[in-house]
């Protein structure tokens, strides 16, 4: 029999998996950044379940903290810049922002860096994790750059305020046209445009006018448009009547959480930030939870279906629908669960569990 | 540039503090007296789009069937015209006679921005500053959530909804967001004298002052301020986006709640669903001289318009807290007792609480309870 080299490694022909249309030898880098608190845990259980799984990625892992670069800005290390503009794929754990280390928060920082402006959040329902909310299936994209969070404010007189909704042609279209895009390669039906048009006419109605043109070229795609309230109103009483949202700033901010709500929380809930450039960032939203950091407690299923995201998004789907059944049985068969999903596995068991699963498909 | 869009803020911020006698001497109106003659109340009735007419036709006749010693003085809006007489005359009749029920006036728009929301026009121009909603579980109506209990207040005049917008580049706008100091004291006042009338533990400030450092940051401020002067009421604060997360999560926890104008209407609404949907919720709109009740989510309901099936519930329980609003207690409490029986105990529900009865039949059998309960009534 023949031997081939996989990577680094030698293995025997029969196990080559030939189920990819990657090429043989194609491993893809992707930087990792493990975050604070609990991210270097759980992006250890990420490792080793891709391990298992046999997936073609290697993993760079970088360091994140800002630094103060030359002029007094400051800007994150040139050694994570170089390796993510290099493999254009990364994924991130938590990071904490210190409140007085006067360097802003990390998110802005890379947001503003990759130019990451889209945020796709997909909401399905767990089996076994249950919520009052049965038939969660959908995908918030939120414009990440302008709108309400600008973060322009002005002190007119003394006690008003003033504070800069910013909407523009170019960031509108780029969102829109990323959300039918994301409709079309994912098969999703119909995209809704939320806004608040009847009051905010200009800004809301810029935004819309974009959407409509967009939505022209892409005729496959249903497309409605909807107002915040209503959404709100109905996403609470039946969620499964929405498909792909797409959404200014602060409306996507409020509404990815609230569908994050529906489906148990930011601890299940994975996420993804599109940049220009091809660049894309997937991370857990989660916080870096420092009080259980360490104790081998954490629960890494964010950043697992994070992962899961980033594989679909490099066309690596066989890999991601494997992994993400085993992380769907394991939390489905309920006897090996973190404590945050209602059992008192460790981390370390829990990742084994998926780990089984995977080895086991094949 | 930025000097037309300061004096703009400043003339709105300034409004309230001059006063609503000397804003209006200065432009030469008189200020009517209230209408309250022979012991009757008029009230003006504002019916709106969609749903409103049919849903305020039904309140008329229950009103005229109950004996409830209260004229309407009907003010149309056509939503469809450009000139502001139709809003104007309204708001000229809601200050004569102080108090108003009225339907959600629909707002096109594909319109440009000249054509104001007449809705926003009327609260900005009464200086309808609180914006009341108590979400409460009904036994009857059948909920993923049980046991919720909020009141929410929301600032009803300024924050995102000031309407200032302008172009400065083609291809860019802006939209001002304005917080003030005054209103925002305003608002937490209201909020605190409310719970301690109430006898409510906790009041929660939504905000997200993490982001919008100056405005939310002000807000959250002033809210504190007040707080203190209320040591019996305990104060905590949220952002908002992880408000949603715990409204759809836990919900059981919060007990009133305060914010902006933008928050309170995504809040306001998640909270609506909650319970069961926009058919059931009231909401009010307090200023300091007037009032205006309406259905809390405030709706226009194009598509269920005239086919008999929107749920009277809103409107008929918006119109009891007009008759607390109007001191008459004992017909405001016999016609919401009979409400509260249909939706619990007869359980005739209409088709958005999941039920197959028609709007009629629900306010008839409302007239039912209260003939079979009550003093002297006209014939059904």
């Amino acid at each position: 029999y023949t031997i081939l080299f996989w990577g680094n490694k030698v293995v025997h022909k029969d196990q080559f998996y030939l189920s990819e249309r990657q090429v043989f030898g194609r491993i893809q880098t992707v930087t990792l950044i493990p975050g604070d608190g609990i991210g270097p845990e759980i992006s250890t259980a990420v490792m080793k379940i891709f391990e298992a799984a046999k997936a073609p990625i290697q993993w760079e892992e970088r360091n994140v903290t800002a630094i103060k670069g030359p002029g007094g800005r400051w800007m994150i290390p040139p050694e994570a810049k170089e390796s993510m503009n290099k493999n254009k794929i990364g994924l991130k754990g938590p990071l904490k922002t210190p409140i007085a280390a006067g360097h802003p928060s990390m998110n802005l920082l890379l947001r503003k860096t990759f130019d990451l402006y889209a945020n796709v959040r997909p909401c399905v329902s767990i089996e076994g994790y249950k919520t009052p909310y049965t038939d969660v299936d959908l995908v918030t994209i939120r414009e990440n750059t302008e709108g309400e969070y600008s973060g322009i404010e002005h002190l007119i007189v003394d006690g008003v305020v003033q504070s800069i909704k910013l909407i523009t042609e170019d960031a509108s279209r780029r969102i829109a046209e990323y959300a039918f895009e994301y409709a079309r390669n994912n098969q999703r039906t119909s995209v809704t445009a939320v806004h608040k048009a009847n009051i905010m006419r200009m800004s809301d109605g810029l935004f819309l006018r974009k959407c409509r043109e967009v939505a022209e070229n892409f005729k496959d795609v249903k497309f409605t448009e909807m107002y915040l309230d209503t959404v709100c109103l109905n996403m609470v009483q039946d969620p499964s009547h929405f498909d792909v949202l797409v959404m200014p700033n602060l409306y996507g901010d409020i509404l990815s959480d609230l569908c994050a709500g529906l489906i148990g929380g930011l601890g299940v809930t994975p996420s993804g930030n599109i940049g220009a450039n091809g660049v894309a960032i997937f991370e857990s939203v989660h916080g870096t939870a420092p009080d259980i950091a360490g104790k081998d407690l954490a629960n890494p299923t964010a950043l697992l279906l994070s992962a899961v995201m980033m594989l679909r998004h490099m066309g690596l789907h066989g890999h991601a629908k494997k992994i993400e059944t085993a992380c769907f049985d394991t939390i489905r068969d309920e006897k090996v669960l973190t404590k945050d999903l209602g059992g008192n596995a460790k981390c370390s068991e829990f990742t084994a569990d998926i780990c089984r699963r995977v080895q086991d498909m094949d | 540039m930025h000097t037309t869009v300061m004096m703009a803020a400043l003339t709105k911020a300034l409004k309230p503090i001059l006063g609503r006698h000397l804003g209006n001497t200065a432009k030469g109106q008189i200020i009517p007296p209230p209408a309250k003659y022979g012991g009757r109340h008029t009230v003006a009735l504002i019916p709106g789009d969609g749903i409103g007419p049919e849903l305020l036709n039904h309140v008329r006749e229950l009103f005229r069937f109950s004996c409830v010693p209260v004229d309407f003085e009907v003010v149309h809006v056509n939503s469809s015209s450009t000139s502001e007489d139709d809003i104007n005359n309204a708001i000229m009749a809601i200050r004569r006679n102080g108090v108003a029920l009225k339907g959600n006036i629909e707002t096109n728009h594909t319109m440009p921005p000249n054509h104001k929301s007449r809705n926003n026009l009327l609260r900005t121009s009464l200086d309808l500053f609180a914006n009341m909603m108590h979400c409460q579980s009904l036994p009857g109506v059948q909920t993923r959530h049980k046991n919720i209990d909020i009141i929410i207040i929301r600032e009803n005049t300024e924050g995102e909804y000031s309407s200032l917008e302008h172009e400065s580049v083609p291809g860019v706008v802006e939209s001002l967001k304005i917080i003030t100091r005054n209103n925002s004291l305003r608002i937490a006042d209201y909020a605190f004298k409310l719970a301690r009338e109430k006898g409510r533990r906790r009041v929660t400030a939504v905000h997200k002052a993490n982001i919008m450092k100056l405005a939310d940051g002000l807000f959250l401020q002033c809210c504190k301020e007040v707080a203190s002067g209320y040591p019996d009421i305990e104060f905590d604060s949220m952002i908002v986006d992880n408000t949603t997360m715990q409204l759809v999560s836990k919900p059981q926890q919060f007990d009133v709640m305060l914010m902006p104008n933008l928050y309170g209407n995504v809040v306001s609404n998640v909270c609506a669903g909650l319970v069961g949907g926009p058919g059931l919720v009231p909401g009010a709109n307090y200023g300091r001289d007037y009032a205006v009740f309406e259905t809390a989510t405030r709706n226009t309901g194009k598509s269920i318009a005239n086919r008999n099936i929107a749920n009277p519930t809103a409107m008929l329980l918006a119109s009891c807290l007009m008759l607390d609003h109007l001191k008459l207690h004992d017909y405001a409490n016999m016609i919401r007792g009979a409400i509260l029986t249909t939706m619990n105990e007869t359980r005739l529900h209409t088709a958005d609480i999941g039920g197959q009865g028609t709007t009629s039949e629900v306010v008839q059998s409302i007239m039912r309870i209260i003939q079979s309960g009550g003093p002297l009534t006209t014939e059904i």
